[in-house]
């Protein structure tokens, strides 16, 4: 067993880390731990958050809210419901996928960067995330950013620790952006479209001045597998419309009327909606009890598709897509086949994939995250080494 | 009025100006290159105009190669770089310094390639913000962040600059629709960070860049995300009798859940400067005006209009008046967006540009007319309210160094009373020289530390824009 340190505050962890480094003690940051079935860093003690824990502030009316990082995700979006309130970024739930346990924790999110559908036109955690405190690599406390919805004073640290996957600093505390839940929602379904005429129509649909909070393709095989059945046979593209009862429903009849040309259009109801776009968000397909590996990639729009097809040719996927087919959740039969993935992904512009599933030794074996050109790895480690001179802070994302 | 300090010249640079010229001419094509004295003073200062240094020459490349080429250059001789872009800057974010080489973008100002499936454009970091919304506009999509500059300023300077605009309240800044960018490092390395891809692998380098002011690299192109044009928007004045009723009506539309597109706040001497500008149709009986911009469908915007509507009595609005046709539409932005401009043409101003929470606003509004009164000057406010980004402009004589002095004080008071209020120094138009000796108010040492070290690790020299953001003593030994 490797020690776990679980420090309950903010100095205590800073003080941790300094006396680590003196040592050279490397650490693995934790959060909820439900990414579990990444082998920890060789010889690295844990370091949760468990132990910082709380919401520190919350002001419906500003749209702010401060969080310790080992808050429970639960618990945050439990109290923005009560205000009506949401993240806008629709945090993704792996667990299903991973099968894994844990609670997920507002550090987790942010230090993932961990965004669902309505990313494409919203924005990730890193575009909620105002200011961030965090202890760095030298065990000092540092803040960055603030709580105000603008701010260019200085450096934007906090996009940086955004998305670094516990590599450059423990995050103490992080205050976001929040936004009003939307009154209600709808899905248009056209129905029957290969993988080419989704992506066609998904472009057409987000070029309409009807606000598109998410679109997605499930192929023929996954299509089942969602909604518990519900949508029509035959392939599914869906297009979500949130807001305002009243106006939802105006958009939603100019939405169908430009997509009836592509194909035969429903419509799933708010609740049906909900369901639907939750299992998009976590890739309820692909929580099968396996350990098939599973990729998360982000390409172009246009070129999710082409890159599916190039793939088929060469060997077993399963595929369906998000953000206007940007984002592509792909399941292989065996093999993680990371090689050919990127070389694909290159060839159709470029782009990244994540590993986020394969047995235990092909995880520890595969390149899990985009290798980077040697230019921009290089500016990478030294940014790691201006956050983490020592390199106590083990993650796969930096080595 | 010259209190900012610069870094001092480097003799070592000074001294070689004619090679480092002729070897600048060797390396760039003809008329890229502008090196006479009477030459160079277009470049000595940007829209922070009481500070001007005249650089020791200015490099217009036409490519990403010919960047590259310069900075290998300035790198391999210590020669300090201050990247610009349209120079219209507020906080002397482009103002160069006697020992520089500034190497400035018009001459890369083409569009690339503009991909509607993909919903981006690709730009040479030289191209107008408006050349942007301009070249998609007929396809029915925009670029969203809309400085009030857009007419003149450069992409490659709203991302040094990470800048907003009216309507980014619904659409955010500069670093939420920016997908791409390719970068020259300081050692003349080319890199290409994001890309059509929404997460680009590995650490988000490309969301320090931005926002970094030109300390990081020089940006030659960026891509950036297109949005569809909405099917209709509609401003409306609202006029009340109070800056602070004003500024609490915007507080409680916000907290109601209501995100228009775009919350501008004008005080009475703001009005009748922009009314006599531009006769935008401003009510000349209120003491505040707040430009509500909604969006939509007819049905869509009278909905969100009655709403706000509602709220706005609760705080004795006393005129709401809403336009009839486009071009009264138009006139209220034309109003709005001269604001500066307009007021340059009465006196001379600095505009500070502190965010606070809302709930703070009516606080830091009344603040901030005791500031000015105290040191004898007047103030107009025209601002971004709804995200809480505040625009006081101090009126002042520069040709008064007495009064200027006080202005630049007034300022400095100003900005700290939006800190201490829990915002920030500044919410877009960067720190540049005018807030660096700030940033110890907003920052503590460790902060500041973490910030350069970061800067450190893309120029290790500090050779890029070097004078700027970080205050000049207590900084690491290069
Ligand atoms: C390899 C991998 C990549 C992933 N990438 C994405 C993604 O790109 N998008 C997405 O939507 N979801 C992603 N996820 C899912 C994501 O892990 C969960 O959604 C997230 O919420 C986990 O929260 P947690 O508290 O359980 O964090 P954990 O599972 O404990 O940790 C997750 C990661 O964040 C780091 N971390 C956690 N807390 C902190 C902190 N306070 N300070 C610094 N670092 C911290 C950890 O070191 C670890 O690298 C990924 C999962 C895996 C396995
Ligand atoms: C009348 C007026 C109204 C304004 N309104 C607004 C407003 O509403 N919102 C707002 O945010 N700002 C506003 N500004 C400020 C200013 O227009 C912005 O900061 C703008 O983004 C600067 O663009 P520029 O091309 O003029 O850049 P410059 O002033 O030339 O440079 C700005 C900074 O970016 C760096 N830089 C420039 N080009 C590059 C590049 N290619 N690569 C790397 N770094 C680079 C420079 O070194 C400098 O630090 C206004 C200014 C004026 C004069």
């Amino acid at each position: 067993m490797t020690p776990i340190h679980e420090p309950l505050s903010e100095e205590a962890a800073a003080r941790l880390v300094m006396i680590a480094g003196l040592s050279a003690t490397p650490f693995s940051i934790s959060g909820g731990g439900t990414r579990s079935l990444l082998p920890a860093a060789d010889g690295a003690e844990q370091l949760s958050t468990r132990g910082l824990n709380g919401i520190v502030a919350y002001n419906p009316a500003e749209m702010t809210m401060t969080a310790r990082a080992g808050t429970p995700l639960e618990k945050v979006e439990a109290a923005l419901a009560e205000n009506r309130q949401m993240l806008a970024f629709e945090p993704v739930d792996l667990r299903g996928v991973l099968g894994s346990s844990g609670i997920p924790t507002i550090g987790g999110v942010f230090a993932t960067n961990a965004s669902g559908p309505r990313r494409f036109v919203a924005g990730a955690a890193r575009d909620s995330l105002l200011g961030v405190r965090f202890v760095n690599g030298k065990g000092e406390i540092v803040k960055a950013g603030g709580r105000v919805m603008k701010n260019v004073t200085g450096l934007d640290l906090a996009k940086l620790l955004a998305g670094s996957h516990g590599s450059l600093a423990l995050l103490t505390e992080v205050t976001f952006r929040v936004l009003p839940m939307p009154e209600t929602a709808v899905t248009i379904v056209i129905s029957g479209l290969n993988d080419a005429e989704a992506t066609a129509a998904m472009a057409t649909a987000m070029g309409l001045p009807v606000e598109v909070s998410g679109a997605a393709h499930l192929p023929e095989s996954v299509r089942g597998r969602f909604a518990g059945g519900a949508l029509p046979d035959g392939a599914a593209t869906v297009l979500r419309l949130e807001g305002l009862a009243a106006s939802v429903s105006v958009r939603a009849q100019k939405l169908a009327d430009a997509m009836a040309g592509f194909g035969a259009v429903s419509q799933c109801d708010a609740g049906l909606t909900q369901r639907l776009w939750r299992e998009i968000r976590d890739a309820a397909p692909y929580a099968d009890g396996t350990s098939r590996p599973l990729w998360r990639v982000s390409v172009a729009p246009t070129a999710g598709q082409q890159l599916v097809a190039a793939l088929r040719l060469e060997t077993g996927v399963d595929a369906f897509y998000d953000w206007q087919g940007g984002l592509v959740w792909l399941r292989m039969e065996s093999d993680p086949e990371a090689a050919l993935l990127r070389r694909y992904i290159k060839a159709v512009g470029g782009g990244h994939a994540t590993l986020l599933r394969a047995r235990p030794d092909v995880l520890a074996a595969t390149d899990i995250f985009q290798p980077q050109a040697d230019a921009v790895a290089a500016l990478q480690t030294a940014v790691k080494a201006s956050f983490d001179p020592g390199g106590l802070f083990r993650s796969r994302m930096t080595g | 009025m010259d209190q900012i300090a610069f870094l001092e010249p480097r003799p070592a640079v000074l001294s070689r100006r004619r090679e480092i010229v002729a070897d600048l001419l060797d390396l760039l094509p003809e008329g890229c290159l502008v090196h006479e004295p009477r030459e160079l003073v277009p470049f000595e200062t940007d829209a922070f105009v009481s500070y001007r240094r005249l650089p020791l020459a200015v490099a217009l490349p036409e490519t990403t190669q010919q960047v590259a080429a310069v900075l290998k250059y300035c790198h391999r001789y210590g020669v300090p770089v201050v990247p610009r872009g349209a120079g219209t800057s507020l906080a002397g974010g482009a103002i160069p310094q006697e020992d520089a080489v500034v190497i400035g973008l018009s001459k890369m100002a083409q569009i690339l390639e503009v991909d509607f499936a993909n919903r981006t454009a690709t730009v040479q970091a030289g191209v107008t913000n408006l050349a942007i919304s301009d070249a998609v506009s007929a396809d029915g999509y925009f670029y969203a962040p809309d400085p009030s500059s857009q007419l003149a300023c450069t992409i490659g300077g709203n991302i040094g600059m990470n800048s907003g605009g009216a309507h980014c309240l619904k659409y955010g800044v500069t670093t939420n629709n920016l997908l791409g960018v390719k970068l020259v490092l300081i050692d003349g390395t080319i890199v290409d960070l994001g890309g059509k891809a929404l997460d680009a692998g590995g650490l988000d380098l490309l969301g320090v860049v931005c926002g970094g002011e030109g300390q990081l690299g020089i940006v030659t192109e960026a891509t950036v995300r297109l949005v569809a044009r909405p099917e209709g928007a509609r401003p409306v004045l609202f006029g009340f009798d109070s800056s602070e009723e004003a500024g609490a009506c915007v507080a409680d539309v916000i907290g109601a859940g209501i995100i228009p597109v775009a919350i501008e706040f004008m005080d009475k001497p703001a009005i009748e400067i922009c009314e006599a500008f531009a006769q935008a149709g401003y009510p000349m009986d209120v003491e505040a005006l707040l430009i509500v911009e909604v969006e939509g469908s007819e049905a869509e915007m009278d909905a969100m209009l009655a709403s706000i509507i509602e709220i706005a009595g609760r705080h004795g609005v006393k005129v709401v008046k809403e336009c009839q046709s486009a071009t009264e539409a138009a006139l209220i932005w034309k109003g709005r967006k001269s604001a500066f401009g307009a007021t340059g043409r009465i006196a001379d101003y600095i505009c500070m540009d502190g965010t606070v929470p809302l709930s703070q606003l009516p606080h830091v509004l009344r603040g901030t007319a005791e500031i000015v009164a105290k040191h004898g000057l007047r103030v107009a406010n025209v601002f971004h309210a709804g995200d809480g980004n505040m625009h006081p402009l101090i009126l002042f004589n520069a040709n008064d160094p007495d009064d200027a002095a006080r202005a630049e004080a007034a300022g400095n008071e100003i900005l700290k009373l939006c800190v201490d209020a829990g915002g920030c120094l500044t919410g877009e138009h960067g720190v540049g020289i005018e807030k660096r000796d700030l940033m110890r108010h907003q920052y503590s040492e460790a902060d500041l530390a973490q910030q350069m070290a970061v800067r450190a690790a893309f120029d290790p020299q500090w050779l890029l824009n070097p004078s700027k953001v970080f205050p000049l003593e207590g900084r690491p030994a290069a």
